[in-house]
């Protein structure tokens, strides 16, 4: 807990630009694909089926509430872990104290949570101001979309922490973060990719965290698809976790 | 008496620069030598507007049909939206050059400090930067007419016009992304930069034609600088060339030019005080 | 006697209301090592960066190489060399490209740069890392390649902002040795420092100064016989007790001098100040008598230590 305290701190003097960019970008994006390019979409009717019977905008909202979620949560996975290690150096500050390494990944770790529901949090109540919620259950989306997020994140950190150099994080986000959120179901449903290429999405913690949001949001998931991407996505954070505290240790205790 | 100052630093770096031309591609060779090694950057940006081609163009293209075009012609979704990406495209690169990295080597490795105590003025790091922008810009401009060439998504050969079109568009943006740059303070300030990135990027009749917004939305988006850079490429691409296109470039040309001027004058202000 | 490389009558810059340079004369002359000594916030490097003309100043004049830095900015810097306070080096390139690339904004040819940069690459004692990356390096080897860089044009005169700052004392005792290398080739060197040592060590000429203004000018030698005693004894007792007992040898001194962790007594003969000391039987916890310094010079003229 004390590790995380460091990193709620500096929360609080940044935290005006993160709250606008996170009420105000869901609403940038709903308005500009759910309604914008959802009028187009809705005109072309006859394909609903495919979005489960809804309006775009009711299909895109679940969907970017888990990429939301799942970018902002690996972003601060990615340079601020590596800058606790290379640059201002809050880690090594923490463990001079009696902190293990661990518990600078936990108290990170936490705090990334904490980011992540802030953000999927406030997405909801955007989807809810635009009227694309069609379950109360939709509430659930909310530690689902954490899920998600963290399910990128902690492997993330555990890759952040001792990379040397921080030129591998655009290509991260380029190559798998980007493609994740545009490909794996948040924008068009993964039955339209080509067949080769879907179980690759259905392997990304994407998906799992799309589907599970987007079940709920329309309120039609099964107990047992939900318990599944669950599980999915909670064996992405267990095993991410656990690849961490190694690699914590690593760089940490030299 | 701050105006004493300012007025001071203007005319020293006015006066010696009127003296000898063309430093500035001393910095675009300085970032070659840098790119030089780290050429898989470079690469890798040529994917973004690549995959949002491929997600939104052909995937959620399939959801939404034929679009009517300026003419009432009807277009595929993805014919539509292409242009409207290697247009965002030369405006994200463009403003990415100009702001983080500018940012970073003038706050962070006061890189242009160095580069100054040379015979360099600081116009020449203005235009220098701004040049580098453009031709990274051009590079991807480029590779993504190919590929669109190869989808068979162009509608007639004006669309070569497409590249000095997104030049201008490179220029419009380094130029002001780098005049905005020069006034944030931390990397925190940024987010508002990128607000406004996106906010044009959404709304600029890039994924959508104009018509789908209500009457009084649609005079503001044709303010939109992006709006004009979108409208441009994508009228050359479909081959609807009009007198308007001209005042497309103007616009951007008036603003590129603008931006210029102030970024050098923020920049004489922050490394020459 | 040549004319002056450097002329400044009534210099003077004002940020805003603030004024950090109050109007100082400064002459420096081909081949001298011309140092301004002071501590932090004095004006050195608000100096210094008008006469790299990168600053235009506020009023006053200043001829650098006999030319006009508000309306010549380009031609004098292309003869200067500068290293400046933080290193400023090129993060994103290796310690050749540095050089190379620092030497095409002057305008070198790629074959007079690459030359060039080998070259200084050996005498800064880099060679075996010019294709490391910056970052990599230590302190020092920084320190050296930005002296490196500011050599790649052949200046004429070199200008050093703080040159040993933050380095550890084997780094600034190599720093020097190059430093007096070039001084032996000739080249004019100008540097600030609120170090006493390395500007006895290095300048031949150098003006204090303080608050904007120069309080003093001369060589060491000249400034420390002027404006101090030849010898100082350094009396340290126990804490709280300097203050009382700087009454009780007040009158074995020409001056004294109660700093917060010690009493200095400034005297032509220390010993013999150190023996009166111990005959009175105060018994200070140590005494030390040494000769005296431009750190002396400074407490003087200010009333105030160089480092605080």
């Amino acid at each position: 807990m004390r590790a995380t305290a460091y990193w709620t701190t500096t929360y609080k003097r940044t935290w005006r630009g993160s709250v606008s960019s996170s009420f105000l970008r869901p609403v940038l994006f709903l308005a500009a694909m759910g309604l914008g390019l959802g009028s187009l979409v809705d005109r072309n009717g006859s394909l609903d089926a495919r979005l489960g019977g809804v309006d775009y905008l009711t299909f895109l909202a679940p969907g970017l509430l888990a990429t939301t979620t799942l970018m902002v949560a690996s972003q601060e996975a990615m340079w601020p872990v590596n800058g606790a290690v290379r640059w201002n150096r809050a880690y090594l500050a923490m463990t001079n104290t009696p902190l293990q390494p661990r518990d600078a990944l936990f108290g990170h770790l936490v705090y990334m949570t904490f980011r992540a529901f802030t953000v999927a949090a406030s997405f909801v109540v955007v989807m809810l101001l635009f009227g694309a919620v069609e379950s109360p259950l939709v509430l659930l989306a909310i530690p689902a979309a954490v899920l998600c997020g963290m399910a990128m994140a902690a492997p993330m950190a555990g890759y952040s922490v001792a990379l040397t150099s921080d030129s591998g994080f655009a290509s991260i986000n380029r190559f798998v973060i980007t493609p994740m959120s545009l490909f794996a179901g948040a924008f068009f449903p993964v039955g339209q990719l080509p067949p080769w290429i879907r179980p690759i999405a259905y392997v990304t913690p994407m998906w799992h965290g799309v589907d599970l949001c987007r079940g709920l949001a329309l309120g039609g998931i099964g107990l047992w698809r939900a318990l599944g991407h669950v599980a999915v996505l909670g064996a992405f954070i267990a095993a991410g976790t656990a690849v961490a505290a190694v690699r914590y240790r690593r760089v940490l205790v030299p | 008496m701050s105006t004493v100052t300012r007025t001071g630093s203007i005319t020293f770096d006015a006066l010696s620069s009127s003296r000898r031309p063309g430093r500035g591609r001393r910095l675009v060779e300085r970032n070659l030598l840098h790119y030089k090694v780290h050429w898989t950057i470079i690469v890798s940006g040529f994917f973004e507007p690549l995959f949002y081609l491929l997600s939104i163009g052909v995937g959620v293209g399939k959801l939404v049909g034929p679009v009517v075009g300026a003419h009432g012609e009807q277009l595929t979704y993805r014919t539509f939206v292409a242009p409207a990406l290697l247009a965002s495209s030369a405006f994200n690169g463009a403003l990415y050059d100009s702001t983080m990295n500018v940012f970073f080597k003038l706050k962070h490795d006061k890189l242009y400090d160095a580069v100054l105590a040379t015979p360099m003025r600081v116009r020449d790091v203005a235009v220098g930067e701004i040049t580098w922008a453009l031709i990274r810009g051009l590079i991807y401009a480029v590779a993504f007419l190919i590929v669109m060439g190869c989808m068979g998504l162009f509608e007639s050969w004006w669309a070569v016009l497409a590249l000095p079109a997104c030049t201008l568009i490179g220029f419009a943006f380094a130029a002001t992304g780098m005049a905005a740059t020069s006034y944030m303070r931390t990397f925190e300030d940024f987010e508002f930069i990128t607000m406004t990135q996106l906010v044009l990027f959404l709304f600029s009749a890039t994924f959508y034609p104009l018509s789908v917004y209500p009457r009084w939305m649609q005079v503001v988006v044709e303010c939109s600088p992006l709006y004009h850079g979108v409208h441009l490429v994508r009228s050359l691409v479909l081959g609807d060339i009009g007198p308007d296109l001209l005042l497309d470039a103007l616009y951007l040309a008036v603003l590129g030019l603008i931006g210029l001027t102030i970024a050098n004058r923020r920049l004489a202000l922050l490394l020459t005080p | 006697m040549a004319d002056p490389l450097i002329e400044a009558r009534a210099l003077t810059k004002r940020f805003g209301d603030f004024v950090a340079v109050a109007g100082i004369d400064v002459t420096v002359r081909p081949g001298e090592a011309f140092g301004f000594l002071g501590p932090n916030g004095a004006g050195k490097s608000s100096t210094m960066r008008m006469i790299g003309c990168t600053s235009p100043r506020s009023g006053g004049e200043l001829r650098i190489l006999g030319l006009d830095p508000d309306t010549h900015g380009a031609q004098i810097r292309s003869r200067l060399g500068v290293v400046p306070q933080d290193d400023t080096l090129d993060n994103e390139l290796t310690v050749f490209d540095n050089l190379l690339i620092y030497g095409r904004y002057f305008d070198l040819s790629r074959k007079v740069a690459r030359q060039r940069a080998e070259e200084l690459l050996d005498f800064a004692q880099l060679s075996d890392r010019a294709k490391a990356r910056v970052q990599t390096l230590s302190g020092g080897m920084k320190r050296r390649l930005t002296i490196a860089r500011a050599l790649i044009n052949e200046p004429q005169v070199l200008l050093l902002d703080e040159p040993t700052t933050g380095l550890d004392p084997q780094a600034r005792h190599v720093l020097w040795d190059r430093l007096y290398r070039l001084k032996q080739q000739g080249v004019t060197l100008v540097l600030t420092t609120h170090y006493m040592d390395e500007a006895e060590q290095l300048c031949d000429r150098l003006v204090v100064m303080d608050k904007g203004r120069i309080a003093a000018e001369g060589t060491p030698l000249q400034l420390i016989a002027e404006h101090s005693s030849r010898e100082v004894v350094e009396l340290r007792f126990a804490p709280d007790r300097n203050e009382v007992m700087a009454d009780k040898v007040a009158d074995l001194a020409e001056r004294i001098e109660v700093l917060p962790d010690r009493v200095l007594l400034y005297a032509d003969d220390g010993d013999a100040v150190a023996e009166t000391v111990s005959q009175r039987g105060l018994r200070p916890e140590t005494v030390l008598v040494r000769r005296s310094t431009l750190e002396d010079v400074f407490l003087r003229l200010t009333g105030r230590t160089l480092v605080d």
